[in-house]
């Protein structure tokens, strides 16, 4: 397997892994783009205003049953023919990761909206925060946390997604396991392995580290400076 | 000022909860609406800032009707204060507090500057500026919540049981520096609670709202001890009341203070058994503030700390008769210990002369107001 | 759909949805074994809490896919070994569960531990038949993800090779053939929610005190 990704002859060509990374970056990232574009939205909707909390809810448990597998194949097979060329292959197959992308997003930021303290809420509007401002202001920002374990997750769903379409044709990393295992080439499979696992760590290493910079302290209850909780001081006595 | 006009408020699943409401909250003035749970407080304060929208009648602020105002623009000319202050998470407490100046349009200097200002009036070290709520306890982010609310200078203000989610005496302490406060500042303000005492404590004058939120009585805190509109105010006040409307009358200057012998702490056996004939003896401090009661029968040593019977309160000579009497009746001795402003000894009284000269006070139809507390 | 195909291969199918319960329900069960105790130490104390959490939920980011292949090489065996497919899916669900039973378990109130305690009850005992009765609750809703995304996950496992119904999909895409793919869509849901309300009857029986709706 360290020999496959250190022959030089696999990084090079149409189908180098250099290629196949790419190729799986960017599906990753026009999935979780256009789910987020969905999903964040009809969650900060449905988490500000209270309604189609039943849908949310629905589609999300529906979803997590579903097997992704069965899910491309037949959505493959179904949309395909509408698309010619290549895109035959590639539509159907992001098609599905967005689907799968939205309902994480969703839920999560409809949760993250909903759970935030109703009085700070109250306190916004009372103050005269405007509905917009109040969500961007105070709703979104204290939402922030699982707005972005949603993204995680479906980061997740997508990478790992992206890998078993390679089945249906699509490029990405899978390619070198479903290759790999017609061609019975079990060095070659491996090392798409290790590489998508790799893949799916450092990327989730980078949301937990977007999450360290934008997420308030206030929030994460992480101490910046040194304020090591002083006693309550009583301030003025009243004997 | 603030006036209630014939405001009615039914919810949609025909709850009513505020029932033709008309009430007046006079300029600089603090009024309380209080009244069991459920009686429609809350929501009576909501729709002054229309976070509720009255189902009939209106709401003037200085005469002008806020029905139809832009909601937003009303809402920043009113400080608005809840029971858990609501505080955002995720902005350090002094960008908490420059929320509202720089609503109305300050800077963001502008309003950290006037943030710092305000933390320091409610009472909050400047070490806690760059904290963030979790870090602060209930009584402190309700004083983030107070000097929020006054950030922008509002005219008015409500407040909805401020002070009802914190321990006894944090709430007590929290309650005299807001009245100090208010007697600085002036605002116009409504102010919501359940508790009688908190009522009549912050007053100037108490709304006492009964269930379906109907105005059973609007009055001063004296009046509604003294003279309750009928049975229900009457029980809603309570039992006491009229041992705690003395604390709306002013210690007469008529009350005979006795002198009463006392002795410094650390003096011997010999001098506390010379200084009375009494069973009961005072101990003050060098500066001549009451301390506690020995007994000089009992006495072993030089009077210590430990001698001291604590159990007596001390009334100021400009107190109320409320203090006065509550000072004579704790007292081991049964002689109420009035002090001066510096809080030096003056005398004592006892409870039977404060009852005679409630007597008289009364038979001369004096009733000048004092403060409670 | 062609219900002639279903008919004639309903013998064969029923071989793959018992594979598939069989890979879905074991790892589960083996999952939990391994969870109670890791969850308890990670309930237990603060330091190993992170390491144990952390460590695991590592395992839980590596693509299924991946860790179907990479397992041979780890545990010595054949690329079409059922076995990958159970050691892969215990790792989700340990990974998933001893989150899972340590929040049941800091979910159970200090004052009935502290109860227990006074009794005189030993840490063991207290354990069994104290706090985890009382974290049931957060441990089957933590089970019944676990029990629902496995049986999604193992059809993944087809393209490797493994029996279960995740055939069907392959089979489908191979022949340009909708029937199969649809059949394996509607068993593997079906599968999904009797193991769901399994977990939820199990569960309920274990916690005869805790309301629940009462049926007109
Ligand atoms: N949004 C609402 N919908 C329906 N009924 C409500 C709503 N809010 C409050 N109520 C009802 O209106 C009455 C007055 O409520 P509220 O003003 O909160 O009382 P208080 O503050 O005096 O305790 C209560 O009976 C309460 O149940
Ligand atoms: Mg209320």
């Amino acid at each position: 397997m360290i020999d496959y990704l250190l022959d030089p002859a696999h990084w090079t060509g149409s189908d180098s892994i250099g290629t196949l990374l790419v190729q799986h970056l960017i599906y990753t990232g026009l999935s979780l783009l256009v789910a987020a574009v969905i999903g964040v939205p009809i969650g900060l909707y449905v988490g500000h205003t209270g309604k189609g909390t039943f849908f949310i809810a629905g589609v999300a448990n529906a979803l997590r049953a579903l097997p992704t597998l069965g899910l491309v194949i037949l959505l493959v097979i179904v949309i395909a023919p509408a698309f010619a060329s290549e895109l035959a292959f590639v539509i159907p197959s992001l098609i599905v990761l967005v689907l799968l992308a939205i309902p994480p997003i969703m839920t999560n930021t409809y949760a993250g909206v909903r759970a935030v303290d109703a009085a700070a809420v109250d306190a916004a509007v009372g103050m005269g925060y405007r509905p917009l401002k109040v969500l961007f202001a105070v709703q979104v920002p204290c939402a922030l946390p699982l707005i972005l374990s949603g993204f995680r997750g479906a980061t997740l769903q997508v990478i790992s997604t992206a890998t078993i379409a390679a089945y249906v044709s699509l490029g990405g990393l899978g390619r070198l396991i479903i290759d790999g295992r017609a061609q019975n080439d079990y060095d070659q499979m491996l090392a798409g392995a290790v590489l998508v696992a790799a893949l799916a760590l450092l990327v989730d290493l980078g949301i937990g580290l977007i999450g360290r910079f934008a997420v308030s302290p206030g929030l994460t209850r992480r101490r910046i400076r040194a304020t090591a909780a002083q006693p309550v001081l009583a301030t003025t006595a009243t004997a | 000022m603030i006036t209630f006009e014939h405001v009615s408020k039914v919810y949609p699943d025909g709850t009513h909860a505020v029932h033709d409401l008309t009430f007046d909250a006079p300029t600089g003035k603090l009024t309380v609406l209080v009244g069991p749970s459920g009686c429609g407080k809350t929501t009576s304060l909501r729709m002054v800032n229309r976070l509720i929208r009255p189902t009939s009648g209106d709401i003037l602020l200085d005469g002008e009707s806020t029905n139809g105002m832009d909601e937003a623009l009303l809402r920043r000319r009113i400080g608005y204060v809840i029971q858990h202050a609501g505080l955002f998470p995720h902005r350090t407490v002094l960008d908490n507090v420059a929320a509202t100046p720089r609503l109305s349009g300050a800077s963001k200097r502008q309003a950290r500057l006037i943030a710092g200002e305000l933390l320091e009036r409610v009472g909050l070290p400047a070490t806690f500026a760059s904290r963030y709520p979790w870090q602060l306890s209930g009584g402190q982010q309700q004083r983030v919540g107070v000097a929020r609310a006054l950030a922008s200078d509002p005219d008015f203000m409500l407040m909805d049981e401020p002070f009802s989610a914190v321990d006894p005496v944090v709430r007590s302490q929290l309650q005299d520096e807001f009245l100090r406060l208010q007697r600085e500042i002036g605002k116009t303000i409504i102010m919501v609670t359940h508790d009688i005492d908190e009522a009549l404590k912050l007053g100037d004058q108490v709304a006492v709202l009964r269930t379906g939120g109907k105005l059973a009585q609007l009055a001063t805190p004296e009046e509604l001890l003294t003279a309750p509109a009928d049975a229900f105010v009457a029980d809603f006040v309570g039992r006491d009341r009229g041992y705690r409307s003395l604390g709306f009358v002013a210690a007469a200057p008529g009350l005979v203070v006795r002198s009463e012998p006392s002795v410094p702490i650390g003096s011997s056996v010999e001098d506390a058994r010379a200084a009375t004939d009494d069973d009961w003896l005072l101990v003050v401090d060098e500066r001549a503030h009451p301390l506690g009661w020995v007994e000089p029968r009992t006495l072993r040593a030089p009077i210590s700390f430990s001698d001291l019977n604590l159990s007596g309160t001390v009334a100021h000579r400009t107190g109320t008769m409320r203090h006065v009497l509550d000072a004579s009746l704790s007292a081991p001795s049964r002689r109420g210990v009035l002090v001066d402003e510096d809080g030096a000894l003056v005398g004592s009284v006892t409870a039977a002369e404060v009852v005679g000269s409630l007597a008289e006070i009364h038979a001369a139809g004096v009733t000048t107001g004092g403060t409670a507390s | 759909m062609n219900l002639d195909w279903i008919v004639r291969e309903s013998d064969s199918i029923l071989v793959l949805l018992v594979w598939h319960l069989g890979l879905s329900v074991v790892p589960v069960v083996i999952g939990l074994a391994m969870a109670l105790p890791l969850g308890w130490v990670a309930h237990r104390s603060g330091a190993f809490k992170s390491v144990v959490l952390g460590t695991t939920g590592l395992l839980y980011t590596v693509p299924s896919l991946a860790l179907f292949v990479m397992l041979p090489s780890i545990l010595g065996t054949r690329i079409l070994d059922p076995l990958n497919v159970v050691v892969a899916l215990t790792v989700y669900t340990v990974a998933l569960l001893v989150r899972t039973v340590s929040d049941g378990l800091d979910s159970v109130p200090v004052e009935t531990v502290q109860a227990a305690q006074a009794m005189g009850y030993r840490t063991l005992q207290r354990l069994v038949s104290v706090e985890l009765p009382v974290a049931v609750p957060v441990i089957a809703a933590g089970l019944r993800v676990a029990v629902v995304s496995n049986v999604s996950v193992v059809s993944i496992a087809a393209l490797i090779g493994t029996q279960q119904l995740g055939l069907l999909f392959t089979q489908g895409a191979q022949l340009r053939f909708l029937t199969p793919i649809i059949v394996g869509i509607v068993l593997c849901l079906v599968l999904a929610v009797v193991l769901d309300g399994l977990v939820v009857l199990l569960a309920r029986r274990l916690t005869p005190w805790t309301p629940r709706a009462v049926h007109a």
